[in-house]
């Protein structure tokens, strides 16, 4: 444990304690959201823009819940489908307060939320060129996540499978041939289900995952963001400690010498 | 007493009518919007929230105003 506390996630020179990252979409009420973040640990939450309800202002804000002096937000463009709405959406992103920072997802099909690579490095590159700090949604595609490194990103994000879907990670192969190419944080980014799916990702030595849907639809969000927790950091320890070598054959835990 | 010319923008996609003579600071100040926590477009172009004072808003105006919400 004492080697964990200097084990620290750094995106864009920024460390950070927790591995765990969480949307703050999908709760029953921004009190949910805000306990279920603290039990989580997380230190950072992707948030979304959107039009101030102009009719209705004493609707809740996200900021009053959530202090963005204390945890991160990292702005997302989830919803856009293509390069110009992902930088207009950042753009104003940056514009409420300075948030360089953020986390580029630019989807390409409205029904398994699939990321379009083409706009998505095209978007990326532009973003950078213009002092932004790109984390990129992306596939769990190798030459891709090469690409988007070429091009700036800041950290590569790679879906574990379809966003809000909770099967978990599909292509653990690329995910580690992704992890064996780049020295930038590598997040896992959708699609997980489950606490194990964290320990998983975290053994294949990823930098951190980043969940929503399987905490905030969970039957009980809070216990299971604490899971998320808990799981992130056992699958962080695990990859650390080194695994054993698979073998097929037994080999036993007890000294055969001295047997009665 | 001379009548002051009333002009229809666009808010937030809504129709609204105000004073021909507003700036964008003071119609944002009169709908009460919490400057700190919004970004702010006109026109499609983003506009500095140091600069609201200075901008006076036309007819046919298209404002966006947005902030951060709940999101994956």
């Amino acid at each position: 444990m004492v080697k964990l506390k200097k084990d620290k996630l750094i995106v864009d020179k920024k460390k950070f304690n927790s591995r765990l990252i969480v949307g703050t979409g999908k709760y029953k009420s921004m009190s949910e959201c805000a306990k279920a973040i603290k039990l989580s640990g997380a230190e950072i939450v992707t948030v979304a823009i959107r039009r101030v309800n102009i009719s209705d202002k004493k609707k809740p804000l996200l900021m009053d819940y959530i202090d963005p002096k204390k945890i991160t937000y990292l702005p997302n463009t989830a919803g856009c489908f293509n390069s110009e709405e992902a930088l207009r959406t950042l753009r104003l992103a940056r514009e409420i307060g300075g948030w360089k920072l953020v986390k580029l997802e630019v989807l390409g099909d409205k029904k398994n939320l699939f990321p379009d690579m083409i706009e998505t490095l095209k978007s990326t590159e532009v973003l950078t060129k213009e002092g932004f700090k790109v984390m990129v949604y992306c596939n769990d595609d190798p030459l891709m996540a090469k690409r988007l490194e070429n091009v700036g990103a800041c950290a590569i994000m790679p879906l574990a499978a379809p966003i809000g879907s909770g099967l978990g990670i599909q292509n653990t192969t690329n995910i580690k041939i992704i992890r064996s190419q780049t020295k930038l944080p590598l997040i896992i980014d959708a699609g997980l289900g489950q606490a194990s799916d964290a320990v998983i990702a975290m053994e294949l030595g990823c930098d951190g995952v980043l969940v929503n849907t399987a905490i905030a639809k969970a039957k009980k969000p809070f216990q299971m963001a604490l899971a998320f927790k808990n799981g992130v950091i056992a699958g962080r320890e695990s990859f650390l400690a080194g695994r054993i070598k698979k073998s097929l054959y037994g080999s036993p835990s007890s000294p055969k010498t001295g047997l009665i | 007493m001379k009548k002051i010319k009333k002009i229809k923008i666009k808010i937030n996609g809504n129709l609204s009518t105000i004073n021909d003579d507003l700036s964008l600071l003071s119609y944002l100040k009169k709908i009460k919007i919490p400057l700190k926590k919004v970004a702010i477009e006109l026109n499609k172009e983003i506009i500095d929230k140091n600069k609201l004072g200075k901008i006076k808003l036309r007819k046919n105006d298209k404002i966006e105003i947005v902030h951060f919400i709940g999101g994956g």
